[in-house]
């Protein structure tokens, strides 16, 4: 696959004009609302493009529906954030001052999140995650002005911990890349596995550096502890590594298999026919989903437009716009406190049903799908999926209001 | 723990340590020869992942034989290795006389627009390649099952270490890579056909950064950041085992693929700074590597990279600095944007000079600058956050803190020299950066730490520029006077002759470790400020793309110039933020921008802005 | 009196003994050579009375102070100024610049921050220039400089620590043989003129014979011969195993020569 070389035309425009002092200029009463996106585009090209491919299709339908607010049309503006909090910050600055943008959405990596979300704290900015995972951005770090809309390393790793409920799988290993996400992935598993399996324990841990797991050294130490189940948060390349050398070697065989993210699109292709079959993960079973109205439709738009399939980017990218839809025309005004009111507590109907921005914690109800890979064909997809309802595995107030005291 | 089960780890340890050799062999003979520095190793190596993952399927079409197996992973290293050559003959030939560092800056070029060129290519999802037929299935080590795949790459380090052996010693390319790596003015005295020469190392390093990725594709997925992700751990291996030493590359990859098999067994979380550490340890002991020799003393008097003989400033660069000053004072006239980005480049600018500090003017050349940075801005952003002080007492400490690392690392790094030197300052950065990554408790981990903003006063972002232009100004008029002072001279003059400069009574030692922590405090101080200008830290400050973006801008600016460096982070910074709302691939315009400069403006901008003025009008 | 005394001086690379209990003395004002063919020694003594070099045994003293093992800084600032084989100077610095630098290192000012370093000890180091016959030369870069004004340019750096001994490893090495004498008059003038003490080695012969007023000769890591110009000439072992014909015509030449 070709990607397509992108050199927007606007900004081009935009850089041109960015040696002379432009004065700002004011969004008039009927004018285009502009919202500022910034993503790391470059860096994690394979998320981030199919998201933003979907944004661009859901405001083209939302504009094409009438627009916002009585007539008036959205422009996302679509930045790199460079993938580090210190380029991010900038960028984010650049869209609130030049791009004149009402306010923020987007990020990947937790760190870039956490920085953008304290920035639009400062600057008094709605700013809507919807990548990050961090537990932190809407708990101990949470701030009036951030929100997010994807199900946190929390709610996921929850959903995954109900679907073993019972089960009589007792000891565990934990792989997950050493960082924020992968560590705090296996603290939840580890506070949360013995509500749902009494007497469970944690057998082995093991954390290789994030893109570089030395996946022969890592599967034989986790295949010592003599697990009965396993607990991977390994993605990407990483993945597929530690699945390629844990087939070969039976690590998987007689396990139970519990398996963040791997469910998604974004990871399932690169795995192709070396796809694990039956580990219980969470994902994005584009194909397989029922009981929602309108999702066909936004999956038959999406291959027609970019003869594709949709990734799990390109759904909460859809669903991000139809959430601000919503908000703008509830909130009526672009003024950053009415929208931050607006959105507390705000259900917006999307192509996955209903979704509530929590007013209690900023967290978003999205969920996401539960189930077992599988093989067909050569291609890894998700049997017996089910959709898991956000709204179900949200933080429990009290541990809220604990950690966003400080807040 | 059962020994069958160690022995299949140790099994582990050899199928990675030999993966490792392969990639290190071709960066060392690279350096051996050329003494280029070559960042784009990396590159190679996943672009012969990458053409593996195209070319083998394909093979595999017309019969599923081991034998077209083998044959689509040495043809991805040959194509790699051509791939080399169009490297050394568009680029490396044009500039092997410009200085060394340079030449490292440009490689740098190279791997972001390689990057890039991957994306557009082969796009941003990961590609599986096929295992290797014959191979696919583990063998039963007694208990234990060992891929079948692994056990055939334990063999193939040691059989490309033999055929090294066979070409270095039993061929006249060979021979004359062994001559040029102990003495290349000496190969190019007799008469050798030098860019011959150099074309052929080009290719067999690149090749063998190809084949190593290439046999990579039964085992890890082609992914466009496999090339950053090796390119460290190959260098670990060139240093440890001595630069330029293949032997020595093979004792090192064993012995980081033991201690890595073994190390996750005992501390699961070390797997970030093992190697680092491991280099750090080697280095401390033995200044050369486990087989490498000590760089044999120039035979003649060169003129040394870098700061020659400060003058006073004449008209025209006055006027040029008076032009910058006021362009500082005015930006907030211009547009809210422009003053962020203004105070930025100041930051990035009293960082890359201080660098300068020690590069230009020690010839103490520094892969980990950032760590000064990073440790000052955590300095800064912890006495913030968690001690509750607010920002004048915080900017204070910031460079104090950074000092004291300095002082600390900077002791162990003021034995070494040249390259070892430079990577002795990575594995420091690399073993802070591992511990502020690691460290959640206190430094929030990954996440890093946020809430770090400026005291009411200087909250506004014009107020808070014009602080940065005063704190950043007189840094750096400061270090500028330190250059011109005794203090400066001698480091100079150490860095020009460390045995006149012993003959004359001067300490070298001490005067290079106070130099190393002076440039600490100085960077230390960029770093507080620039906490304060984002109001969030966290590890990427301290990382290697942080230490090489102020090389950049150091080289780019002009090594041999005081001031030229802050016109290189002016223009570095500017570039990035120009193209990086243009494109998605903004990576590949600043990669060419900066191939541009190197050949445009090989003394950097400062050289050409001398070079223009003794231009006659 | 004895200004520098080597007693018993012992070192081992490897196994090879490149010296062995090789003893001397020099007074102030003398000029001692030490001479002998390639590999006999004479780099490993100088060295370890210049502090490069760590004797494994032996002592060495200056005016009676023991220096043995110390530091080469160390040995400077004891009062040893020291010139080097292939002369080492500071390239990117001027000549003057050079002459300052060894000044403000033996002011022990090397860590001041503030004043300007080229505007310090501007007159000390013309003076010297002055002595060596640089001063025309002064504001050049060094770099620029034939070789014979480096190796001058050089001694002035040694001279600026105002030493009471000179090292001197093969001072006209690559030189002209005009300057070649020139230098050497002009480091003997200095000596007597100023009592400093000057150790050199040398391969010019006629260099030795004309200027040193005692000559050891090393072979193999020991001293063979030692003794007066004449002597050495004289000495049938020395003539046998290394100055061999040339060497013995070059004698003669060069006492005539002193001799007028």
């Amino acid at each position: 696959m070709m990607a397509r070389f992108t050199l927007s035309r606007r900004a081009l425009g935009a850089a041109a004009l960015a040696t002379m002092a432009r004065p700002a200029f004011a969004q008039g009463a009927g004018g285009t609302i502009r919202i500022g996106e910034l993503n790391s585009y470059s860096r994690m090209a394979a998320f981030a493009v199919p998201y933003r491919n979907a944004m661009q299709q859901a405001q083209d339908a939302v504009n094409a529906a009438g627009g916002v607010m009585g007539g008036r049309r959205i422009e996302f503006v679509f930045r790199d954030d460079g993938a580090t909090p210190g380029d991010a910050v900038r960028v984010a600055e650049e869209l609130l001052t030049r791009e004149n943008v009402t306010f923020l959405a987007g990020t990947f990596l937790s760190n870039v999140g956490l920085a953008v979300a304290d920035f639009a704290n400062q600057r008094r900015r709605l700013f809507l995650a919807t990548e990050p995972l961090t537990d932190a951005l809407t708990m101990a770090q949470g701030n009036r002005y951030t929100w997010r809309l994807r199900p946190s390393t929390y709610m996921q790793t929850r959903m995954l911990v109900e679907a073993i409920r019972g089960r009589n799988v007792r000891r565990w290993a934990i792989v997950a890349p050493n960082y924020e996400y992968g560590q705090s992935a296996a603290a939840n598993f580890k506070r949360l596995l013995p509500q749902a399996i009494p007497g469970a324990e944690i057998v082995a841990e093991q954390f290789p550096a994030l893109g570089r797991v030395d996946a022969g050294a890592t599967v034989g130490a986790l295949g010592q502890a003599r697990p009965d189940g396993i607990f991977n948060v390994l993605f990407g390349a990483d993945l597929t590594a530690f699945v390629r050398e844990g087939n070969t070697r039976g690590l998987f065989e007689r396990r139970t298999v519990v398996s963040l993210l791997t469910g998604e699109p974004e990871y399932l292709i690169p795995l192709g026919e070396e796809t694990p079959e039956g580990w219980i993960v969470t994902g994005y079973p584009w194909d397989q989903v029922t009981g929602m109205p309108t999702h066909q439709a936004f999956v038959d738009a999406y291959r027609g437009r970019f003869n594709d399939t949709p990734r799990k980017g390109s759904l909460l990218g859809y669903v991000t716009v139809q959430v601000i839809a919503s908000l703008l025309n509830k909130a009526n005004s672009l003024d950053n406190e009415r929208l931050i009111d607006a959105l507390a507590d705000l259900r917006s109907d999307t192509v996955v049903g209903p979704v509530v921005m929590r007013g209690l914690d900023h967290q978003g109800t999205m969920g996401t799908w539960v189930g077992e890979t599988t093989l067909r064909g050569r291609q890894g997809t998700m049997r017996n999926s089910r959709y898991a309802d956000g709204a179900d595995y949200m933080f429990p107030e009290e541990e809220v209001r604990a950690a966003r005291r400080s807040a | 723990m059962e020994w069958d089960f160690l022995l299949v780890q140790a099994l582990s340890g050899l199928a990675s340590a030999s993966s490792l050799f392969v990639i290190a062999s071709g960066l060392t003979i690279v350096f051996g020869v050329t003494r280029i520095v070559n960042f784009a190793h990396g590159s190679f190596y996943m672009l012969g992942a990458y053409i593996a993952v195209t070319i083998v399927p394909w093979l595999l079409e017309f019969d599923r034989s081991p034998w077209l197996f083998f044959v689509g992973v040495l043809a991805s290293a040959l194509a790699v290795g051509v791939l080399g050559v169009v490297m050394e003959v568009t680029l490396l030939r044009r500039i092997y006389r410009v200085p060394e560092l340079f030449q490292l800056l440009a490689t740098f070029g190279v791997v972001l627009i390689v990057q890039d060129l991957v994306l557009l290519v082969w796009g941003p999802v990961d590609i599986t390649g096929p295992r290797a037929p014959g191979l696919r299935h583990g063998i039963f080590i007694f208990d234990q099952r060992f891929p079948a795949y692994e056990l055939f790459l334990i063999f193939v380090g040691p059989a490309v270490l033999g055929l090294l052996w066979l070409l270095m010693h039993r061929t006249r390319f060979g021979v004359l890579i062994r001559a040029a790596t102990q003495d290349r003015e000496m190969v190019g005295a007799l008469g050798v056909n030098q860019a011959m020469l150099f074309t052929g190392t080009l290719f067999l390093g690149a090749a063998l950064a190809g084949l190593g990725g290439a046999l990579q594709i039964p085992r890890v997925s082609a992914n466009p950041q496999m090339d950053l992700s090796i390119i460290a751990e190959a260098f670990v291996v060139t240093v440890i085992g001595g630069m330029g030493s293949v032997p020595g590359a093979f004792l090192a990859a064993l012995l980081i693929g033991q201690l890595q098999a073994f190390g996750v067994l005992v501390f699961p979380k070390i797997t970030l700074v093992l190697v680092f550490l491991l280099m750090a340890v080697v280095l401390v002991i033995k200044p050369w590597g486990l087989l490498g020799k000590p760089e044999a003393a120039a035979g003649r008097a060169v003129l040394p990279e870098g700061i020659i003989d400060p003058r006073p400033l004449d008209r025209a660069s006055q006027g040029l600095i008076l032009v910058a000053l006021a362009a500082v004072l005015a930006l907030p006239l211009l547009d809210a944007y422009a003053v962020k980005v203004g105070t930025e480049v100041l930051i990035l600018a009293l960082a890359a000079f201080s660098l300068n500090f020690l590069v230009g003017n020690g010839g103490i050349v520094s892969f980990g600058h950032a760590a000064y940075f990073g440790l000052g801005a955590y300095g800064a952003g912890l006495l913030v956050t968690k001690a509750g002080l607010p920002m004048e007492p915080a900017l204070l400490a910031a460079p104090l803190v950074a000092a004291a690392f300095a002082a600390l690392f900077g002791f162990f790094v003021v034995r070494l020299s040249g390259i070892y030197l430079a990577m002795l300052t990575l594995a420091f950065a690399q073993i802070a950066y591992a511990v502020v990554f690691q460290w959640v408790e206190v430094t929030g981990g990954d996440n890093g730490l946020v809430g770090v903003w400026p005291s009411r006063w200087a909250a506004s972002r014009e107020t808070y520029h014009y602080l940065v232009a005063a704190c950043c100004v007189l840094a750096i008029v400061a270090l500028r006077r330190v250059v011109h002072a005794p203090f400066g001279a001698t480091l100079r003059a150490a860095r020009d002759s460390v045995q006149r400069a012993d003959a004359i009574g001067v300490d070298v030692r001490t005067h290079r470790w106070l130099g190393f922590t002076l440039a600490g405090g100085a960077a230390g101080l960029a770093g507080g400020l620039y906490a304060f200008s984002k109001g969030s830290i966290d590890p990427t400050l301290l990382g290697i793309p942080m230490s090489v973006d102020f090389l950049s801008m150091l080289l780019l600016g002009g090594i041999q110039s005081v001031l030229g460096p802050i016109a290189g982070a002016a223009v570095f910074h500017a570039v990035k933020d120009f193209f990086m709302p243009l494109t998605d691939h903004w990576r590949l315009f600043l990669g060419l921008s900066i191939i541009g400069m190197v050949l445009v403006f090989p003394r950097g901008l400062a050289g050409a802005w001398a070079g223009l003025r003794r231009r006659p009008a | 009196m004895t200004l520098l005394a080597a007693e018993g001086l012992n070192k081992r690379f490897g196994g090879v003994q490149a010296a062995k209990d090789v003893s001397f003395a020099l007074d102030a004002g003398e000029m001692l050579a030490i001479i002998g063919p390639n590999g006999a020694g004479k780099s490993t003594t100088f060295n370890m009375v210049g502090g490069q070099l760590r004797p494994d045994s032996g002592r060495v003293s200056l005016a009676g102070q023991d220096i043995t093992g110390l530091p080469p800084r160390e040995v400077c600032r004891m009062g040893v100024g020291r010139t080097f084989q292939v002369a080492q100077t500071f390239l990117s610095f001027t000549v003057i610049g050079n002459v300052q630098m060894a000044l403000i290192a033996h002011h022990g000012q090397t860590r001041k921050l503030l004043p300007d370093a080229m505007a310090m000890h501007r007159d000390a180091a013309l003076a010297l220039l002055d002595r060596v016959g640089m001063a025309a030369q002064a504001e050049r870069p060094v770099g620029e400089l034939a070789y014979g004004d480096v190796k001058r340019v050089e001694l002035a750096i040694a001279l600026a620590a105002a030493p009471r001994l000179l090292l001197m490893d093969e001072p006209t090495a690559g030189m002209a043989p005009a300057e070649r004498s020139a230098l050497m008059a002009l480091v003997a003038g200095i000596a007597r003129g100023e009592r400093i003490g000057v150790l050199f080695t040398e391969h010019d012969m006629d260099a030795v014979f004309a200027h040193a007023d005692r000559i050891l000769v090393l072979v193999r890591g020991e001293i063979i011969a030692r003794g007066r110009p004449e002597e050495v000439r004289a000495d049938a072992e020395v003539q046998r195993v290394y100055l061999g014909h040339s060497g013995t015509r070059a004698a003669t030449r060069a006492r005539r020569a002193a001799h007028g």
